[in-house]
């Protein structure tokens, strides 16, 4: 059992090595790589996993809980808010005349019973949350019109999901309801109460985000256990969901909620951290199963009709997003794309068809054949968006994406430029001196207390390590223009320093040094700008000393600015020497070594010999000269 | 062989000058114009004297391109005067590192040109209010050209700092594939007087 266990992991994780980096290659999306994997590893190609596939796929939907957990997350209420008329406007429309124009064309030219026939038009009205948010998100979409109205239409299927499954039962001939399927804990209860149970649980979600879920997850970021907040990460979204599903609602809306609450949280950079690789990895393991379920038999069995059909509701469900895309006056690339992406059947369709078929409304042969149809448009919405992308888009028009809209720069906004981590008396000087001259910060740092009074008086700070990759990503350090590395724990500082410079090289790093010693291990990472805490006041000292001894203030100043450069540049220099030995690692003695040697040298520096400004020696010697 | 041409521009509040703004985007871009923007260089007044006497001894004509404040140059710009102007190598004995170089300034003021007479509001002509300049660039042996102006900034439409940028641009691109007839510029108060007579 457990060799049995071992061995499918492989199968799946070694399909998944293989096959995305082949579809990277060809500069297709992830998805497919993913799928073909599921196709190549299912029953019938090489039959590695058997029908499985489709348990699999149940497991893994929580990849697109998750997925939504994170969405609701990068949202905010207030945006969510703004969006309400897209999404009730947009959502209501696309569903209601997909779905009537395909009832009526199927069962126009359908031999099919009138029940069957709506059940099947609902389950393919619905898209697939999964790849379209997958793709925008890889394309860097997210953020434009059409990304946003993606998400809107999506977000009202999901809603749509549950007044769908909740009339289901009505169209079954009344005998056979099963009372094991889908069946919520409170689906004996009388409606109203039902309802009223329902809204509890929504506002529970929204009270537990606001007075419990934070100072649960205060209380464990103090215990600094990095995997303990990740566990508390995942029993949040998998209770929430729990939740949801109990009282009969989708699972994904409440993640979804959950995450919106969060969203305003100073966690919110550190959940999506956590969060963001099993999302990655169940939506991937989703994806192989979608591609292992397909029943190449059925299809086999009945190609044309299935290409056909999988054909015309694709191109059905195209032009009714098209004209809604119209109606709300997208350009046409914009709508164009958002036509596209939207065009396929999802993984709810499933989800309605297996409901469906388990009620009777329709033969089993049927609803197999239909999810052939919708895994068959699953796989092919990636291939639709690269003709648009290489063949349609071209003729309209610019992208969206270029700068310039009022738009976009609300969202810009968003992201600061400057990105600090680490708000001890350093970084939060530098905050401070920068937020005076208006320039907001995104402050990243470790100590959950800070971070919550920094919060309140409105300084933008998130709690996380900041030396995760994940968390540099949420906090934007793609489009920064500025990474300031002021970390206390030197150690941690010069980590964070690297993983930023390898991970993006376009970034400006400035970085704190607590020595010399730091700043030689900068200068080995390629970061020339360092600044070493000590350096700084230790010379405003010494030049205080020397007023205090009789020199005049400005000439003690300037001497005191000519010493700060000579020593930065003995820093280079040292630099390159150190590598000439073959320890790196600084010594004690090599340290005092050092010492000696920069004091010797500071014998031969002659500070004061650079410049003859408002000295008159030379002078007078010439007057007496020609005297 | 064209000129070199070196600009040492000095504004304490370059971000907030329109008519700087447009001189210096206006400066051709060529590989014998160096501009060399002093407050950007030297924030904290701490001139390094070695690199701007070898970018003197680069370049054959050197322009100070400056508001005039209080009748005279922006605090930075003196001290680079003080600390670059080595006795010893610019002028003295054996001072003689700048010798027979063209020392051009460039200025900008908001009073209009009548205000600078003897019986206007400023009480002298810009000419005699550089004379301290001129004298400077003597004692260098530099040979100092009327001065480029611009008058009335405070009062100046966009179009006007456009202009007299477009006229600076010329000036400029002019000097560099040429060497100035000094005695025909001798008989002209500012040399943008002179450039007109050049281009009309």
């Amino acid at each position: 059992m457990e060799n049995n266990f071992f061995f499918e992991a492989i199968i799946y994780l070694a399909a998944a090595v293989v096959c995305v980096p082949i579809a990277k290659k060809f500069g297709l999306s992830s998805i497919l790589g993913y799928l073909f994997a599921g196709i190549i590893i299912g029953p019938y190609v090489l039959g590695l996993i058997g029908q499985e596939g489709e348990d699999i796929m149940h497991f893994a939907e929580f990849g697109v809980v998750m997925m939504l957990f994170l969405i609701g997350l990068e949202l905010e209420p207030y945006k969510f808010w703004r969006m309400r008329r897209f999404i009730i406007g947009m959502g209501s429309m696309q569903v209601m005349f997909t779905a009537t124009i395909l009832f009526v064309a199927c069962l126009i030219v359908m031999p099919w019973d009138w029940r069957s026939t709506l059940a099947i038009s609902l389950a393919l009205t619905l898209s697939s949350t999964a790849i379209v948010m997958q793709t925008l998100k890889e394309k860097g979409l997210t953020k434009t019109s059409m990304g946003r109205s993606s998400f809107a239409v999506l977000l009202f299927q999901d809603i749509a999901v549950i007044p769908i499954l909740a009339i289901l039962p009505l169209l079954a001939d009344g005998a056979v309801p099963d009372e094991t399927l889908n069946q919520s804990l409170i689906s004996d209860l009388s409606g109203w109460l039902q309802g009223l149970i329902v809204f509890g649980a929504i506002a529970a979600v929204y009270i537990a985000g606001r007075f419990l879920f934070v100072p649960i997850l205060k209380m464990v970021a103090r215990t600094r256990l990095q995997e303990l907040f990740t566990a508390s990460a995942l029993l949040l979204v998998m209770a929430v969901s729990y939740l949801m599903q109990l009282v009969g609602l989708s699972p994904a809306l409440g993640a979804f909620m959950a995450g919106l609450v969060l969203a305003n949280s100073e966690f919110r950079h550190e959940l999506e951290g956590d969060i963001a690789p099993f999302k990655g990895l169940l939506l991937g393991l989703f994806f192989i199963g979608v591609g292992a379920s397909i029943n190449f038999h059925l299809i086999m069995a009945d190609p044309a009709f299935i290409i056909v059909f999988c054909t015309i509701f694709n191109i059905i469900k195209f032009l009714v997003l098209l004209g809604v895309g119209k109606i709300y006056k997208k350009s046409s690339d914009q709508n164009l794309l958002f036509a596209f992406a939207l065009s396929q059947a999802g993984e709810f369709g499933f989800v309605i068809l297996g409901f469906a078929s388990q009620l009777n409304i329709m033969p089993t042969i049927l609803s197999s054949q239909m999810m052939a149809v919708i895994a068959m448009s699953m796989v092919g919405t990636p291939f639709l968006l690269l003709i648009n992308e290489k063949w349609i888009d071209p003729y309209f028009g610019v992208k969206e994406k270029q700068p310039k809209k009022k738009f976009d720069k609300i969202d810009d906004d968003e992201e600061n430029h400057v990105i600090i981590a680490g708000f001890g008396n350093f970084g939060s000087t530098i905050v401070r001196l920068l937020k005076t001259n208006g320039i907001p910060a995104t402050v990243l740092d470790m100590d959950s207390d800070r971070v919550e009074s920094l919060r309140k008086m409105g300084f933008k700070v998130y709690y996380g390590d900041a030396s995760r990759l994940e968390l540099l990503q949420a906090a934007g350090c793609e489009n920064a223009k500025l990474f300031i590395a002021a970390i206390d724990n030197p150690r941690v500082n010069l980590e964070v320093a690297e993983k930023v410079k390898k991970h993006f090289p376009n970034l400006k790093v400035l970085a704190r040094a607590r020595n010399r010693s730091d700043a030689f291990d900068l200068v080995d990472m390629g970061i020339k700008d360092f600044y070493r805490e000590n350096l700084y006041s230790a010379v405003h000292l010494g030049v205080d000393a020397l007023v205090e001894l009789g020199h005049r203030k400005y000439t003690a100043m300037r001497q005191g600015q000519r010493f700060i450069k000579y020593d930065e540049q003995s820093i280079f220099r040292l630099a390159e020497k150190r590598h000439d030995k073959t320890a790196f690692l600084m010594t004690a003695m090599e340290e005092i070594e050092m010492q000696e040697q920069l004091l010797k040298n500071d014998l031969y520096a002659q500070l004061g010999a650079q410049d003859h400004a408002w000295e008159s020696t030379q002078l007078k010697k010439e007057a007496s000269d020609t005297d | 062989m064209p000129n070199k041409i070196l600009i040492l521009f000095a504004h304490p509040l370059f971000e907030k000058s329109n008519a700087n703004d447009a001189l210096v985007q206006h400066i051709p871009d060529s590989p014998n114009i160096t501009f060399h923007d002093l407050y950007q260089e030297y924030p904290d007044f701490d001139i390094n004297m070695k690199r701007e006497q070898e970018l003197l001894y680069n370049h054959d004509i050197i322009v100070w391109h400056h508001p005039l404040y209080w009748y005279s140059c922006p605090p930075l710009m003196k001290q680079w005067i003080d600390i670059v102007l080595e006795h010893g190598w610019a002028y003295g004995k054996e001072g003689w590192a700048l010798k027979g170089k063209l020392l051009l300034q460039a200025i900008t003021t908001g009073g209009r040109r009548e205000n600078y007479s003897s019986t206007g509001r400023d009480r002298f002509t810009i000419t005699q209010l550089l004379e301290p300049f001129n004298q400077t660039a003597r004692v260098c042996n530099m040979i100092y050209l009327p001065p480029f102006v611009v008058h009335g900034t405070h009062s100046m439409s966009q179009e006007g700092y456009d202009d007299h940028a477009e006229l600076y641009a010329q000036v400029l691109k002019y000097l560099e594939d040429n060497d100035p007839e000094l005695d025909e510029l001798a008989n002209f108060e500012y040399l943008n007087d002179w450039f007109k007579t050049k281009i009309s």
